[in-house]
């Protein structure tokens, strides 16, 4: 039988995943790639929590994930494509310009 | 009736804040007109209070607002006019409009004259707030504004420079004034304790529920709260050991010093033991009484001893008030309250006069105080002359003015208490003073005019000021003749006990008095024969032990700048250079180059690579959910 | 038995390709295996019953994002292999390992709070969409009008960010010659 508890710990090593990615990579694109990894382990959680505990809340927390992902990926890539213009790359090793 | 609590109360305030409106503005003359007609709005309001407390035998007691509620304790801002507050402010207010309105013609040419109005007024509301607060706490907050108004007012010519104690025993302004301040803080810390010892037993501050509730406490806390509360009056009233700001403090103007001596301040310390009489009149603080009793007595003698060699015009009456003051204790310890404050009314009237007297001379002298080079002063200044011999006839003791009555009394009760020695001491004192007060006047305005060599042209003061200050000099001479009034109307309430001669004392009082007379008499008949015809200076006596020791005050103030001054200096400069510099300094700087460094070392985290940050975010992560676990497990 | 068997394919194989997703040098396996792995992810949902949210992965997820990453590689040149310095490996690997540790030992777990209560239990004889329906309408209803006006303000932004020379008024004459000016010279 599956418990909520594997579901969780589904979620969990989905997001570890997405943290390796974040951490790992160094392409701007390819982080956003690990952040939806992320957002999508947290949606399993809620889902799977949404399901066992017979509410839904969870369900709703998870819509408004989506929505904020949606609205991120809309402005994120618009920063992208402003970026690649200015500097001709998405390395962030190349763009540290804050450094202190 | 209790608008005119708030009147007179509140006047002198209006009139301190009135005049401080104008603080930074040049000389302003009717800053002072209102000031003085606010001053006398005060008194008048007193007067009525006084006639209304005299015709009804009531007290009024207004509360005016909650002042300080904090779990049990609750003290209100209430005011309580009763027979002793009522008198105190009658004479307070009565002076404070002289001074005030002789001040319009004292300070004339000085600059900070509008300034000088607000302090001086300032200095009458905070009198005002102590002698008619109906709790200690009241009281506590008038006797320290008391104190910053003294210190303001001692310093007003702050201006001036320091000069060598040789030259100057009071150095200067600034100096005098902290000297009054530092020695009444200190003596203040002894009242507050007294306070506190009261409050921590009694659960009040209000004097009604705190005498209320003295029989019940046992003799260690009455010893301390009596013995508490008289050293906070030693240092307000000057007596010895705390006694050497008040010569010191003639560095103010000489009309801070009228009100001083005769109404605002070193009367207040009297007050306070007179206001307690329920805690002194009780028999566990028997002791305490009769040492106040002693001490008031050795401080008369003492003070008189110094006055009879100074030279200095205004010492001279600083010392004659720190002898009274002495009388007023000595009445007070042996629980003639209200021979005490009769004393007090009394010498309010003729030491203000003395002091404004003095005032006048100064202006005429071009501020020389030396009376050695005075001398003939009457075919100028008459009137002065005038006020200035019935002020001294009145100190001395002679009859039928203000002095006789109220010193006589005390003297009589020294000796109706048995305490033959303190009689003795007071007897002889009053020859003292007599002589040294028309030393003084002899000096001044009898004999050869030795000023004419200094090129000074002593001229008189201004009419005005000399009609205003008449009421001083009339209630000098006749203010005597209401002992047995004021006896009846100070004692029919319920704040004052009665005190009342033997059967024994009474048939003596002739003899008694007699034997006062005599040495006052004496004593004015002997300064008459050395100094009415001209000063003649005996070198041998002069450079005699006794007299260079009377002359140097008996080296008291040379002790305290070698024994404490000097110490305190040294220990604070060891202090500085090593537990401060060296311990606290180093503590702090430590701290702040422990945070400079670390924020140094970690400048580095600062790459501006989002890689690294979200490296060090993951960081975060991980010790937060070893937390998460660990707490988990552990809760 | 349906349930677990769907559950551990759809567990393995998510996980297979999101670890494509992070590890891969070339961003088109990378996004494709992303939208892989999301479609899964609407099948994990549908075994949980939430079918109104595994529609929603599907379109939303897999439909509009992943529509507008394709558009948003045609910028960049994805061709080649991305070229990276790659963080430090046991880094990672602690970092990683130490998360995924703690979180399979916080999940695994017993969930303790049995005092849960269901604030919005499924109403009897509704299906999913139906109840998701109400609630979202009823006690949601605020946050969901926050969540379009916020999409709208995104929509918004990335058409400023991504478009060309959105920063110039498109209406004004002035601005329209001076633009006419700039495409000559960048015909030139």
């Amino acid at each position: 039988m599956i418990e909520l508890n594997d579901y969780l710990i589904l979620s969990g090593l989905l997001f570890t995943i997405g943290l390796v990615g974040v951490l790992r990579r160094k392409n701007l694109l390819m982080l956003f790639f690990a952040t939806e990894v992320m957002l999508n382990a947290a949606n399993i959680a809620f889902a799977a929590t949404s399901h066992y505990y017979n509410d839904l809340s969870g369900q709703m927390f998870a819509f408004f994930i989506i929505a904020v992902a949606a609205s991120e990926v809309a402005v994120g890539l618009g920063l992208l494509i402003v970026l690649y213009k200015r500097h001709g790359t998405l390395d962030l090793d190349n763009l540290a310009s804050m450094k202190g | 009736m209790e608008k005119f609590v708030y009147i007179a109360l509140f006047a002198p305030f209006v009139s301190s804040i009135f005049a401080a409106l104008f603080g930074m503005s040049p000389k302003k003359t009717f800053v002072g007109v209102i000031a003085s007609l606010l001053l006398a709005t005060s008194f008048l309001a007193s007067a009525l209070l006084a006639m209304f407390v005299y015709q009804t035998g009531g007290t009024i007691h207004v509360t005016m607002m909650d002042w300080i509620g904090a779990g049990d304790l609750s003290i209100p801002f209430g005011f309580v006019v009763d027979q002793i507050s009522v008198t105190m402010m009658t004479v307070v207010t009565l002076v404070s409009t002289v001074v005030h309105i002789y001040s319009i013609g004292y300070m004339d040419h000085d600059k900070s004259f509008n300034r000088f109005f607000s302090y001086l007024s300032a200095f009458v509301f905070s009198m005002m707030v102590l002698v008619m607060s109906d709790n200690f706490a009241g009281l506590f907050i008038g006797w320290e504004g008391v104190g910053v108004c003294s210190w303001l007012l001692i310093g007003f010519w702050y201006h001036k420079e320091d000069v060598s104690p040789e030259e100057n025993p009071s150095i200067s302004p600034s100096w005098a004034a902290n000297e009054a301040f530092i020695v009444n803080r200190i003596a203040d810390l002894a009242m507050l304790v007294g306070i506190f010892v009261l409050y921590w037993n009694t659960g009040s501050l209000q004097y009604d529920v705190v005498f209320a509730n003295l029989p019940y406490l046992n003799q260690t806390v009455l010893t301390t709260a009596a013995i508490a509360l008289f050293i906070g009056a030693m240092g307000k009233s000057a007596q010895f050991p705390l006694h050497t700001w008040l010569t010191d403090a003639m560095e103010g103007p000489t009309p801070v010093s009228a009100l001083i001596h005769a109404a605002t301040m070193v009367t207040a310390g009297v007050f306070l033991v007179i206001r307690a009489n329920p805690l002194y009149s009780m028999p566990e603080v028997g002791e305490v009484s009769y040492f106040i009793a002693a001490l008031g007595t050795f401080v008369a003698f003492f003070a008189a001893s110094m006055a009879l060699v100074n030279r200095d015009l205004k010492r001279i009456i600083a010392y004659s008030t720190l002898s009274q003051l002495g009388y007023m204790f000595a009445a007070a310890g042996l629980g003639a309250y209200w021979i005490a404050l009769f004393h007090l009314a009394a010498h309010a009237f003729f030491k203000a006069l003395l002091f404004l007297g003095a005032g006048n001379v100064m202006h005429a002298m071009d501020d020389e105080l030396d009376i050695f080079k005075m001398g003939g002063l009457k075919k100028s200044m008459r009137w002065t002359y005038i006020y200035m011999g019935v002020a001294s006839l009145a100190l001395a003791g002679i009859p039928p003015l203000a002095g006789f009555f109220s010193k006589d009394a005390i003297i009589e009760t020294a000796f109706n208490e048995g305490t033959i020695v303190l009689w003795a001491i007071l007897v002889v004192t009053a020859g003292m003073t007599a002589f040294y007060s028309f030393r003084q006047v002899f000096l001044t305005f009898e004999g050869d005019e030795r000023y004419k060599e200094f090129g000074i042209h002593p001229h008189e003061m201004y009419k005005y000021v000399l009609v205003a200050m008449s009421p001083l000099a009339l209630l000098a001479v006749i203010a005597g003749f209401f002992q047995g009034g004021f006896q009846t109307f100070i004692t029919s309430g319920d704040v004052m006990p009665n005190y009342a001669m033997s059967e024994h004392t009474h048939h003596l009082v002739w003899i008694l008095g007699s034997i006062v007379l005599a040495f006052a008499v004496g004593g004015v008949l002997l300064a008459r024969y050395k100094y009415a015809s001209g000063l003649k200076r005996e070198m041998k006596c002069e450079n005699s032990f006794i007299y260079q020791l009377l002359k140097n005050q008996y080296y008291v103030p040379q002790f305290y700048a070698e024994f404490i001054s000097k110490p305190y200096a040294m220990i604070s400069e060891k202090m500085w250079k090593t537990v401060d510099m060296k311990i606290i300094d180093i503590t702090v700087d430590g701290i702040a180059k422990f945070i400079y460094s670390s924020g140094d070392d970690t400048r580095k985290m600062q790459t501006g690579n989002l890689s690294n940050y979200l490296n060090w975010m993951s960081f975060g992560l991980v010790a937060l959910l070893i937390v998460a676990a660990i707490s988990s497990v552990i809760g | 038995m349906y349930e677990q068997i769907a559950f551990y394919l759809f567990s393995v194989l998510i996980i297979g390709l999101f670890l494509v997703t992070v590890l891969t040098k070339n961003v088109l396996y990378s996004m494709t295996s992303l939208a892989a792995g999301m479609v899964l992810i609407a099948g994990i949902f549908f075994t949980l019953g939430a079918d109104f949210l595994g529609v929603v992965q599907l379109i939303v997820y897999v439909g509009a994002i992943m529509a507008l990453y394709a558009f948003a590689m045609m910028f960049f040149d994805v061709t080649k292999d991305v070229k990276e310095n790659n963080t430090n490996g046991s880094l990672i690997f602690l970092l990683g390992g130490l998360t995924a540790l703690m979180f399979v030992i916080i999940m695994s777990a017993p969930i303790m709070s049995e005092n849960i209560q269901a604030l919005y239990p499924p109403m009897a004889g509704v299906t999913n969409p139906q109840a998701v329906g109400m609630v979202l309408f009823t006690k949601y209803l605020v946050p969901f009008e926050v969540a379009a006006v916020m999409l709208l303000v995104a929509m918004i932004a990335g058409i400023i960010l991504a478009g060309k020379k959105m920063d110039q008024s498109l209406t004004t004459e002035d601005d329209v010659i001076v633009e006419i000016d700039i495409l000559e010279e960048d015909e030139k």
